[in-house]
């Protein structure tokens, strides 16, 4: 990487970082950015009493999982080099594989692995304190803006 | 012959509608999101009550995309649960004056879920309905429609597959 690609990727994250933290929705979970860049985003949601589906086991909502999927997806196609920041999900699909441990913030790490001319893919994970088997995967496809050509 | 009358309406709705509530109730998450449901006998329509925090792109703006996801999970996931208590409290199994967190069913699980985004979300607010397209004793696939100001122009519509709660 020469100094000025790697300049603009450091810009790129930067950007993605503050469009990404003005998020209202994902604000309202808090949500937090871990790590940005390249197409790679790790986002966790602590837990809370308020994202509880089932109060008879404190497991929280798979609704709340879904969103955090969604918002990490999309911050991923936003930090990857070929997009632009802003993009909408055309497409998401969760498996939920177990419970998520009440009482555990969990973190979602999702890789953009390929982007055309108008579509981003993603691939996600999500865990809790248990980094070995995961609480649910995704797969999406979001919408890519393009920078204006040169 | 000798039937007995017809419970007064007054009766029915309040039982059905208490049924209702407490499952919206005890689910802090609905809470959370600020979703509420509307009642047409067994017919449930999930409403988004729209709020500044549900915006997830506020150059737009638009809703959240998760914000969305989670809606219509909320409305399958109460579509099965809601028919569940439903057939309890309508054979009389369990009474709705005695509806607590130890006597309301267990809800379904989702097993995966399934989004299509089909136009952006405008700030306002947003309803739901969901289908049960099949119902086992153990797995169910629900299919969930989501509109704004018009139900002929759908905003999102998803499918998903749940576990059902095994009952004791």
């Amino acid at each position: 990487m020469t100094d000025e690609t790697e300049d603009r990727a450091a810009d790129k994250a930067r950007i993605a970082r503050q469009f990404i933290e003005a998020i209202p929705f994902s604000k309202a979970l808090a949500m937090s950015l871990d790590e940005i860049g390249d197409g790679l985003a790790v986002i966790s949601m602590p837990y809370s009493d308020d994202l509880v589906g089932d109060p008879s086991t404190g497991v929280i909502h798979g609704g709340a999982v879904s969103a955090l999927m969604d918002t990490c997806g999309g911050a991923a196609v936003m930090s990857h080099p070929e997009a632009l920041a802003g993009t909408a999900t055309i497409d998401l699909r969760i498996d939920y594989m177990r419970p998520a441990t009440p009482g555990q913030t969990i973190t979602a790490r999702a890789q953009c692995y390929h982007v055309t001319r108008s579509v981003a893919f993603i691939r996600a994970e999500a865990f809790d304190h248990d980094m070995d088997r995961a609480v649910a995967a995704a797969t999406g496809a979001f919408t890519v803006e393009r920078r204006a050509k040169s | 012959m000798n039937r007995p009358p017809p419970e007064p309406v007054h009766i029915v709705k309040e039982r059905r509608d208490r049924a209702l509530a407490a499952l919206v109730e005890r689910t802090p998450y609905i809470r959370t999101l600020g979703i509420s449901f509307d009642r047409r006998g067994d017919e449930l329509t999930a409403v988004l009550n729209y709020d500044d925090k549900l915006i997830g792109n506020p150059f737009l703006p638009a809703l959240h995309g998760g914000a969305i996801a989670s809606f219509l999970e909320v409305a399958a996931i109460m579509e099965l649960g809601f028919h569940i208590l439903w057939d309890e409290i309508e054979n009389g199994r369990v009474s709705a004056d005695e509806l607590s967190p130890e006597t309301l069913p267990r809800m379904p699980k989702t097993i995966d879920f399934t989004v299509d985004y089909l136009r952006s979300g405008l700030p306002r607010d947003a309803y739901a309905r969901a289908r049960v397209n099949r119902s086992g004793r153990r797995y169910a696939s629900v299919h969930v429609e989501a509109w704004q100001d018009n139900r002929q122009r759908l905003f999102a519509q998803a499918t998903g597959h749940f576990l059902m709660p095994t009952r004791g």
